[in-house]
């Protein structure tokens, strides 16, 4: 018996290598057919706006002095009540993301007071010219919300002096 | 001899290099897509339906890739390696039939390119030329990996070539004629393959390690040689070593079908003889599967053990067969009773067992030693 073990046993291997051809792939034919990110996942990042259509951001810049690769620029200026962004005094007249230095680790989301900035489920990110890759305010802000105003907005006086909202600890 | 008869050739062989080049191209698809489904994956899919532009993608781009010439390489040896290479592995498959005589339109056609009396000993010498091109294209390259790939894959060929030769031995004794259509026309009551069914699977072991193909696959073996000869290669002539290799594969399975698995026979070739490309046609295709699948099953066998398998295992096995081949034959022409040919499968697989027995017994004496 011992003379037919080890064709046995090549038999075996070759009947499970063939086995295997009739087997559903596992590949996923990624630009038709994606797979949804899980609800942790780490993507772009998306500047937040609150409902009524000013931005979360109020320039603060703690996420770019939180920022271990410095990837991200933030210039804030004045609100005044004629010309508001967001609430409180200021907000970010220029944000700007370095794609390329962006190490998505999350820190900026972390350290944001507002909940401004959050890491988004969008992962496509490719660019021919490395200035591409410099992602302005513009392409990174949340489009306006169905009831809400675009920014700058006319407001009364008095009514957005907090900057910083009361708020829960998040959830996941 | 007409002017005539040199064009059919012309013809003939034009048809036959293109049925090789094309069979290569699609050769390399189709181990492709079948790895991947043994791997559970899909394989190329994207240059046209199901894949089918993807060789000539792979072609477009070793064409337009950059040929780098190492500065210390010898120019001329390495420019005609790959040259060197490739002709044996085309012309290695003259002298199989694809099938038989065809009357077409009042005109007799052969189907084969060249009818030579010692065709076994054409495809033997061929194909011990091919080793040449490796090992210069390993030496020429100047680069120690390339070198060792080329040393390696000779040490090799040599070696496998012995029992592979006297596999093909088995065959020409069988058929009383080394002329390929003499050993096609007696394969047509019975198979060779299971007359000598121990012969064959010295000849399916041997080709593996002909061609370079995994397990046997020493010359390149990434993990020791980076890409073992072809590694200072690039862009189109490296593709030329590429193509030998496949047409190398495609050839040795043509061959394979032809000295034991019947060529062209098969049922009706006689009332339809068209059926005869279209068999021998099927045989190479499945004979091509069994390399890929071996491929995806076994891993690299270590590189002693592939010369101790082929001097200690497989020489002495082939001579055993060759032998009792030939007791066989005799025996069944002096008592004129062909049933004693059933001697011959009978005693080559005790043959056979006794060696697997054999080398058993030897592995466990080892293993006890090393305890």
């Amino acid at each position: 018996m011992r003379v037919v073990e080890p064709f046995v046993q090549m038999a075996r291997g070759l009947w499970t290598t063939l086995r295997m051809m009739f087997d559903k792939p596992v590949t996923v034919q990624y630009p038709e057919q994606k797979k949804p990110v899980k609800p942790r996942f780490r993507g772009r990042h998306v500047l937040k706006r609150y409902e009524n259509g000013l931005e979360k951001c109020i320039g603060c810049a703690l996420c770019a002095a939180a920022c271990p690769a410095d990837a991200i620029f933030v210039e804030s200026s004045e609100n005044t009540d004629e010309i508001r962004y967001s609430p409180g005094e200021r907000y970010a007249s220029t944000y700007e993301i370095n794609m390329l230095r962006c190490i998505y680790c999350g820190f900026c989301e972390d350290a944001c007071p507002t909940e401004a900035i959050v890491l988004g489920d969008q992962y496509e990110l490719s660019f021919t010219d490395r200035r591409q890759a410099i992602y302005p305010k513009e392409m990174l802000i949340e489009s306006i919300l169905a009831d809400g105003q675009p920014t700058p907005q006319k407001t009364k006086p008095g009514e957005f002096t907090r900057s910083v909202p009361a708020m829960k600890d998040p959830q996941d | 001899m007409t002017l005539f008869h040199v064009l059919e050739w012309l013809i003939k062989g034009f048809v036959w290099s293109m049925v090789l080049l094309g069979g290569f191209a699609y050769l390399t698809l189709f181990e492709r897509r079948a790895l991947a489904r043994i791997q559970s994956r899909i394989g190329p899919n994207r240059a046209g339906p199901w894949g089918i532009l993807q060789p000539i993608a792979d072609a477009v781009k070793l064409i337009f890739k950059e040929e780098l010439t190492p500065a210390t390489a010898d120019k001329l040896i390495f420019l005609l390696a790959p040259i060197i290479t490739v002709v044996p592995a085309l012309i290695i498959t003259a002298v199989v039939p694809w099938g038989p005589s065809l009357d077409i339109f009042g005109y007799h056609l052969d189907l084969y390119i060249a009818d030579i009396n010692v065709g076994v000993l054409y495809i033997m010498s061929i194909a011990s030329i091919a080793v040449y091109g490796i090992v210069l294209a390993g030496w020429s390259s100047n680069n120690k990996y390339a070198m060792m790939g080329g040393l390696r894959s000779s040490a090799q060929m040599i070696s496998y070539e012995l029992a592979l030769g006297l596999s093909f031995v088995s065959a020409i004794l069988l058929a009383g004629s080394m002329r390929m259509l003499d050993i096609v026309n007696m394969q047509k009551s019975i198979w060779f393959v299971l007359l000598q069914p121990v012969g064959t699977c010295i000849f399916l072991i041997a080709t593996l390690a002909e061609v370079n193909r995994a397990p046997f696959d020493m010359p390149e073996a990434e993990q020791e040689l980076t890409a073992g000869y072809h590694t200072e290669y690039s862009g189109m002539k490296f593709a030329l070593l590429f193509m030998a290799e496949y047409t190398k594969m495609i050839a040795i399975s043509a061959i394979g079908a032809t000295l034991f698995f019947g060529g062209y026979q098969g049922p009706f070739v006689d009332k339809f003889p068209w059926l005869g490309p279209i068999y021998i046609f099927i045989k190479i295709i499945i004979l091509l599967f069994g390399m890929i699948w071996v491929r995806a099953t076994f891993p690299r066998i270590r590189y002693d053990r592939l010369m101790a398998f082929g001097w200690k295992v497989l020489l002495p096995l082939s001579l055993a067969v060759v032998f009792i081949t030939a007791v066989g034959i005799i025996l069944a022409q002096h008592f004129e009773n062909s049933l004693l040919m059933w001697i011959i499968p009978v005693a080559s697989i005790l043959a056979a067992g006794f060696v697997v027995a054999m080398i058993d017994r030897e592995l466990r004496r080892k293993d006890y030693a090393r305890r």
